[in-house]
């Protein structure tokens, strides 16, 4: 049972507050408020009671998602809830940030109004809410000249018009009834990987958590059917096929999937609803079917000035034809550094000391399969002694590989039924984004 | 600006509203509401233009009617007259054709929270629950609960309730759903929505026909059924199984609830339960929600009470993901530590000992702990790590693993040579006072061993003019007393320098106090000082004290899915950090009759304020109680703070102990006290207990008797 849910910017802006049981009285937001900026970290925890007012909130794009409670609600439902309750307001303003819930607050309240009655949640779901749903959402993209460049002369197809722009998939659902907009069907497979090297190279743990979202803006389709690599296998004793197996630990779906050909073909069958959706998730610990795609090599020095000198080589293992993205690499330094001076092999490349939370920032936008990069940090610190290169590493490597999975994960088809009347685009996307732990030669001595 | 000029923004708006330009014009009408809204939402007081709202009230735009109500609904209860108004168009509302008006109308109208306003509205509900529309008769049927709540002295018709639970027949599942919840708010004073075997089973029937969130309240509300059978328990059960492996956590949560609560009188039968959620609970630690990850460990928390070796094989799991938060990363140690044995040691210390280093000063200082409670199991490789961190002279985590150590110390004495040993030269990086007094608190006990105890102290003697702390003066007193017993030639001087000043020139009289009293202890002779001020070092005993042995599920299984689990970490891992009673503030244990004079005072202003007290007497059965020395009855007691009062000589009969502790819960107004009288008659042993305060005396009992088995199992 919720008594309150309050939207609130990460500044304390009141956006959205209902009340629906009128019970609490008084000032919960400001309170929620106070109690968040009391604490000293940025990070409050989930669950905050006063007096008799327990609040559960959640982050989700910059904005604090509040519930008031009772002490014995179940915490799984409303954190479930407030997470369900955001991605309803994404789907529907097409964006998630303090921008959009701002212009889109009618919108907000008219969704709240019909999943919430009198604090009992009654639906989440967006194909029963879309017809209860009146305002018209606003968007907040601003026009971009990008946007054209999609279209070829004269309506041709144009190499460019094969790849969506990646705001294609921000845009709200209802907008697609009304307006004419693209009837549009997205795939996407992301992959989060967690990945920890040791000193002397070898992997000391693997996580790779999985999952395929579809987001949908038909507004009428009855049946969809995803088909996964053949090969795909889940647990440790099942083999399928002859060629590499895509093998995964455990796979769990959402309950609208139907899984009749699952077994013999490795065929996904779904009505799916307008909005975004979780249609499979998985999870692989520990043998990853690939070496992990990045090699560093750390010398780490004290020079005769009494500077730190680090110097890196990081290699990437990656086919040559594929590239990782936004590859930022997290360099823990000793506490104190002042400044720092670094020597890049290109100048797109950007490094930053960050003070407060004691590391260097090497950031490198683009980097492709087969390349070797290197990097040369000098920092000025004080009072540095043989104590304080223990304080370095280890590295954090984060970095996102287009079109590749770890898993080895592949859509082979997607197919649509009843075939749509006009024109409709189905697209597939690939996202892994990964979190990568390189430690560095270190040991306590 | 609507922040600003509230009053201005508010004069604009309502020559706006009454314009007739902008009423005939619908598109300018809405605009001009919303803005209203917006203003409402960013807080300015908009309640002056009630008038100006109802009138737009009437209006086919079904948008703007959703608009105008969320204004009404927030002011209502400021105009209960002007309320009046609007009623009318809401019972014409309810009349529309369109099903989704007639359910926002009567929606709306309950929400007004006029209670002038039930009589208008009832038969609007009542003709609600028979509309042909499931969406119209949701609302319906909420709206009785919220009528119900609007004036809770009237009652709700018999007939009404009655068409309620007809409706659980109802072909929509919210109805349903919502029939349920309706009625346990109406029925609230005769314990719910009446649970009986038909019920039952026609809802675990159309249990799949339920979303998400009608699952959970369904799950719930059956946790009253009491099966008749066994058969049919297990039938239940069966049924349910699917749902305990659901992949949505809200499902499989409330699931695991429900199976607790019907095989209460079942413990295998729950604890399978147990080993089948683990699955979907390690999934959703690995959810891509921060929150839910943080709410599945707070409740394998729970779970590894009963069952500590579930998540065994699964360690790694629990290792800390370099972006995430620190209340998650805090929690997995918590988690790391109860599932170390002697296959992941080795891993799981690598990892610990990588997030020593953490930016964060609490994730530091708790990966520390957590190095600390498993160096009580495996001391060597624990010591090996701490002594290392010892080398990157940071204050705060200088300050921690002095803390550590001295906790490590008391429980596992064959540390303290490492310990000694590491100790020299730390007192210089060493800042905040926790630190401090544990560092002298070390030097204190084991000054012999420390070549250079005295260089320290001394240096800490010169400062004490300029020291804040309360508490690190007075440990610095006693640790100056023990080290004088040991090492008196290099003592005496500064000793005696000390004690002029804590006497002389000192203000605080617990410290003047404390100084007076060595003082005194020294002129009754050596020996006698040595008695009081030498007790025990260390307390082996207490390692085992310290696992914690599997709890009964029934322990936790209430708390089981509500917010408890999520809150109660924070307190107890402050309470670990804040070490054994032995080495907080107020209390230089051996010299007990100091510290209990202090407080004896404090028992008789308790008695004479307040009379609420209660008497209750328990049995316990532990059959080797007083053969155990007093001594190490009180340490163990101290460790969980419970102070002894006073004993009966050993082997006398009746023998009696008294004991007293403070509840220290944050939530509480004031502390409970705890008086208690541990009799041993000869067959077996009873406590009898003043109180006041239930379920503070519930965990008092229950800590107390952990510790008497602890105790007559170590004699046996």
């Amino acid at each position: 049972m919720i008594s309150q849910i309050f939207i609130l910017s990460s500044k304390g802006d009141h956006l959205i507050y209902k009340d629906f049981r009128g019970e609490s009285g008084g000032d919960a937001v400001g309170v929620f408020y106070e109690k968040v900026t009391a604490l000293t970290g940025d990070q409050p925890p989930v669950v905050m009671s006063h007096k008799g007012l327990h609040f559960v909130h959640v982050r989700q794009g910059g904005l604090y998602w509040v519930a008031t409670t009772t002490a014995d609600s179940s915490p799984f439902t409303i954190i479930e809830f407030l997470n369900r309750l955001s991605a309803l307001v994404k789907d529907y303003c097409g964006s998630l940030s303090e921008k959009s819930v701002q212009m889109n607050f009618a919108l907000i309240y008219e969704l709240l109004d019909e999943a919430v009655d009198y604090g009992y949640i009654q639906t989440t779901s967006s194909d029963v809410l879309k017809n209860f749903i009146q305002t018209e959402a606003v968007s907040s993209r601003p026009f971009s000249l990008f946007d054209l460049s999609n279209v070829g002369l004269f309506g041709a197809e144009t190499q460019q018009s094969k790849v969506a722009p990646s705001s294609a998939a921000t845009r709200p659902i209802q907008s697609s009834r009304e307006q004419g907009g693209k009837s549009e069907i997205f795939v996407d497979v992301i992959e989060r990987m967690s990945v920890v090297i040791g000193s002397n190279g070898m992997l000391m743990k693997a996580d790779v958590e999985g999952e395929i979202r579809v987001k949908c803006y038909l507004p009428n389709c009855s049946e969809m059917r995803i088909g996964l690599n053949e090969e795909f296998s889940i647990g440790k004793s099942q083999l399928r096929g002859y060629g590499a197996a895509v093998r995964v630990d455990e796979v769990s779906f959402h309950q609208m999937v139907r899984l009749d050909e699952f077994d013999s073909h490795r065929i996904l069958r779904l009505c799916p609803s307008q909005g975004e959706q979780m249609v499979m998730q998985y999870q692989l610990s520990d043998d990853l079917p690939s070496a992990p795609p990045f090699r560093l090599f750390p010398t780490i020095e004290r020079d005769s000035g009494g500077r730190l000198l680090m110097y890196l080589k990081l290699r990437c293992d990656l086919p040559p034809k594929s590239a990782a993205i936004n590859v930022a690499a997290t360099i823990p330094v000793p506490k104190g550094s002042l400044s720092l001076s670094q020597e890049l092999s290109s100048p797109d490349q950007s490094a930053e000391l960050k003070p407060q939370s004691r590391a260097v920032v090497w950031k490198i936008p683009r980097f492709t399969g087969g390349m070797q990069l290197s990097a040369l940090f000098k920092l000025e610190v004080p009072g540095l002694s043989s104590a304080s290169l223990l304080e370095v590493g280890p590295v954090g490597l984060s970095f996102e590989l287009p079109k590749l999975t770890a898993t080895g994960l592949q859509i082979r088809f997607l197919r649509l039924s009843p075939v749509q009347p006009g024109p409709s685009q189905r697209w597939v996307r690939f996202i892994n984004i990964t979190d990568l732990n390189i430690f560095t030669e270190r040991s306590f001595s | 600006m609507p922040y600003l000029g509230g009053e201005e923004t508010v004069r604009e708006l309502r020559r706006a509203l009454s314009n007739p330009n902008v009423q005939s014009d619908q598109l300018r009408y809405r605009n001009t509401i919303l803005k209203v809204i917006r203003a409402m939402s960013q807080g300015v007081d908009m309640s002056g233009l009630f008038s100006e709202m109802v009138k737009a009230c009437a209006t086919v735009d079904v948008v703007q009617k959703k608009l105008v109500y969320v204004f009404l609904c927030s002011y209502a209860a400021l105009n209960p007259e002007l309320s009046l108004l609007v009623i009318n168009t809401l019972r014409k509302d309810c009349q529309d054709p369109n099903p989704m008006v007639r359910s926002l109308a009567l929606r709306n109208m309950t929400n007004l929270r006029l209670p002038s306003l039930v009589e208008y509205v009832e038969q609007p509900l009542a003709a609600g629950l028979r509309d042909r529309a499931a969406c119209v008769r949701r609302v319906a049927v909420l709206g009785w609960a919220k009528l119900h709540n609007l004036q809770a002295s009237s009652e709700i018709d018999a007939a009404v309730v009655n068409e309620l639970y007809s409706l659980l027949r109802d072909p929509d599942p919210v109805v349903m759903v919502n029939c349920l919840r309706a009625l346990e708010e109406i029925l609230k004073d005769e314990g719910g929505v009446a649970i009986n075997k038909p019920i039952t089973h026609h809802l675990l029937n159309r249990l799949k026909e339920c979303d998400i969130w009608g699952q959970c309240q369904v799950l719930r509300v059956l946790q009253r059924y009491r099966p008749q059978s066994e058969d049919e328990l297990f039938d239940i059960l069966s049924l349910l199984d699917a749902s305990l492996v659901s992949p949505h956590p809200p499902i499989m949560a409330a699931t695991l609830s429900l199976f607790l609560s019907l095989c209460s009188g079942q413990p295998a039968v729950s604890l399978a339960a147990l080993e089948r959620v683990r699955g979907p609970l390690l999934a959703a630690c690995g959810s891509g929600s921060r929150e839910m990850r943080f709410t599945a460990l707070c409740h394998i928390q729970l779970l590894l009470r009963s069952i500590p070796g579930l998540m065994g094989a699964h360690y790694k799991r629990f290792f800390c993901g370099y972006a995430e938060p620190a209340y998650i990363k805090q929690r997995k140690m918590q988690v790391l530590v109860e599932l170390v044995n002697d296959e992941n040691v080795a891993m799981l210390l690598d990892e610990l000992k990588g997030y020593c280093t953490d930016v964060n000063a609490e994730t530091a200082q708790a990966a520390i702990t957590a190095i600390g409670r498993i160096g009580r199991s495996y001391s060597d490789r624990c010591l090996e790590i701490l002594t290392g961190l010892l080398g990157l002279k940071q204050d705060h985590i200088t300050s921690a693993v002095v803390q550590t150590m001295r906790d490590l110390v008391w429980v596992c004495p064959q540390c303290s040579d490492t310990v000694c040993f590491a100790l020299e030269g730390c007192e210089e990086t060493l800042q905040d006072s926790q630190g401090r007094q544990a560092l002298l608190w070390l030097l204190g006990v084991y000054g012999e061993r420390v070549s250079s105890a005295p260089y320290t102290l001394e240096v800490f003697i010169d400062g004490v003019r300029s020291e804040a702390s309360l508490g690190v003066k007075m440990e610095l007193l006693t640790a100056t007393m023990r080290l004088f017993l040991c090492r008196p030639a290099e003592t005496q001087d500064m000793l005696g320098r000390l004690l002029h000043y804590c006497i002389e020139e000192e203000t605080d009289m617990c410290v003047r106090d404390q100084a007076l009293l060595y003082y005194r202890l020294l002129h009754c002779g050596i020996e006698e000082t040595r008695k009081v001020l030498q007790g025990r070092r260390s307390d082996p005993s207490l390692g085992v004290l310290i696992g914690r042995p599997a709890e009964p599920v029934s322990q936790w299984a209430r708390s089981f899915n509500t917010l408890e689990p999520l809150r109660q970490g924070s307190i107890e891992t402050e309470s670990v950090s804040r070490g054994s009673p032995e080495h907080t503030m107020f209390d230089p244990k051996p010299n007990a009759d100091l510290s209990n004079t202090l407080d004896c005072s404090r028992i008789e202003k308790v008695h004479s304020g307040k009379e609420d007290f209660v008497w209750m007497e328990e049995c316990v059965r532990c059959p080797t109680i007083p053969r155990c020395s007093p001594q190490s009855l009180q340490a163990a007691m101290q460790l969980v703070n419970i102070q002894t009062l006073a004993f009966t000589p050993p082997q006398t009969l009746p023998w009696r102990v008294y004991l007293y502790t403070h509840t220290c819960l944050d939530d509480a107004p004031h502390s409970t006290l705890i008086l208690g009288e541990l009799l041993y008659t000869g067959e077996e042993p009873q406590k009898a207990e003043v109180h006041k305060d239930d379920k503070a005396l519930k965990g008092f009992l229950s800590i107390l008797t952990t510790v008497l088995h602890t105790l007559s199992s170590e004699r046996a």
